[in-house]
């Protein structure tokens, strides 16, 4: 039990390093929260899986158990929150961006 | 019958958070769950009886496989754009016309669609998606449309309607 929850710890820092190195290395704030969502989200509810497997059924791993689809909820929630006040805020698409219907919606 | 149904599940939910047996505690769990019931019974489950219909969490539970397996492949997706030395992206902002009724299905298709591979969901006006895309891989409505709902709308079409 204790080695599977220390693999899913390692993965779950695997995914949340790429996750901020993505944060540097993408181009504009639509792609940087796409990699801040995805990684960071994925790689906290492997940790907490983790924690689950470390303390099984007691205080403390039934607690990972449920934060795990609320933090689900909440950072989609929060990329999306995210998301669109900085469209509205007039931050610009970056120079490789193809295709934007969400401008005829705003005129 | 619906505030009964919102009121077990809040108090379960309190018993699996605080994991004690004392009465203080219990007391204080009846207390919030009916608080909590009473302020927000009108404003969800406004059809509580699927709740009871068993094809529904049927359906739900292969949801949630699907949902799990989007989510890996949309790390390894990310990981692959991050760490790639030319960074492959074409991003681009594409509006998806979804065919669901139900509020609480948009809600979760536009979460699902945060959690999958290359997307993100900007804004919901009425029926239209507006969804943030990593790649465009396809400027035809009907073929991103299928890329980037497909795997879903039929699921929660299943679960809430």
């Amino acid at each position: 039990m204790n080695s599977i929850s220390y693999i899913l710890f390692i993965i779950g820092a695997a995914f949340d390093l790429l996750g901020c190195l993505g944060l540097l290395r993408l181009p504009d704030v639509y792609n940087r929260l796409q990699s801040a969502t995805k990684s960071v989200t994925l790689g906290t509810c492997s940790i907490l899986l983790g924690l689950f497997f470390h303390y099984g059924f007691s205080a403390i791993g039934i607690k990972a158990l449920i934060a795990i689809p609320l933090l689900f909820f909440t950072s989609t929630v929060a990329a999306h929150a995210l998301i669109r006040s900085s469209y509205k805020a007039g931050i610009k698409l970056s120079d490789k961006t193809v295709v934007d219907h969400y401008k005829e919606l705003k005129q | 019958m619906k505030q009964l149904t919102m009121f077990i599940f809040l108090f379960l939910l309190w018993m699996a958070f605080s994991f004690t047996l004392e009465t203080a505690n219990i007391i204080a769990g009846i207390v919030a769950a009916l608080i909590t019931t009473i302020i927000f019974s009108n404003r969800f489950l406004t059809s509580w009886q699927k709740l009871f219909n068993p094809v529904r969490w049927f359906w739900l539970i292969i949801y949630i496989i699907v949902f799990i397996w989007e989510c890996i492949k949309a790390n390894f997706d990310v990981a692959y754009r991050v760490l790639s030395p030319r960074m492959p992206i074409k991003p681009g902002i594409v509006k998806v016309h979804c065919s669901l009724k139900t509020d609480f299905a948009r809600v979760l298709l536009a979460n699902s669609i945060t959690m999958t591979p290359g997307t993100i969901t900007v804004d919901i006006n009425n029926s239209d998606l507006y969804v943030h895309w990593i790649y465009v891989s396809s400027e035809d409505a009907s073929i991103y449309t299928k890329k980037i709902i497909g795997r879903f709308e039929n699921l929660l079409k299943r679960i809430f309607e």
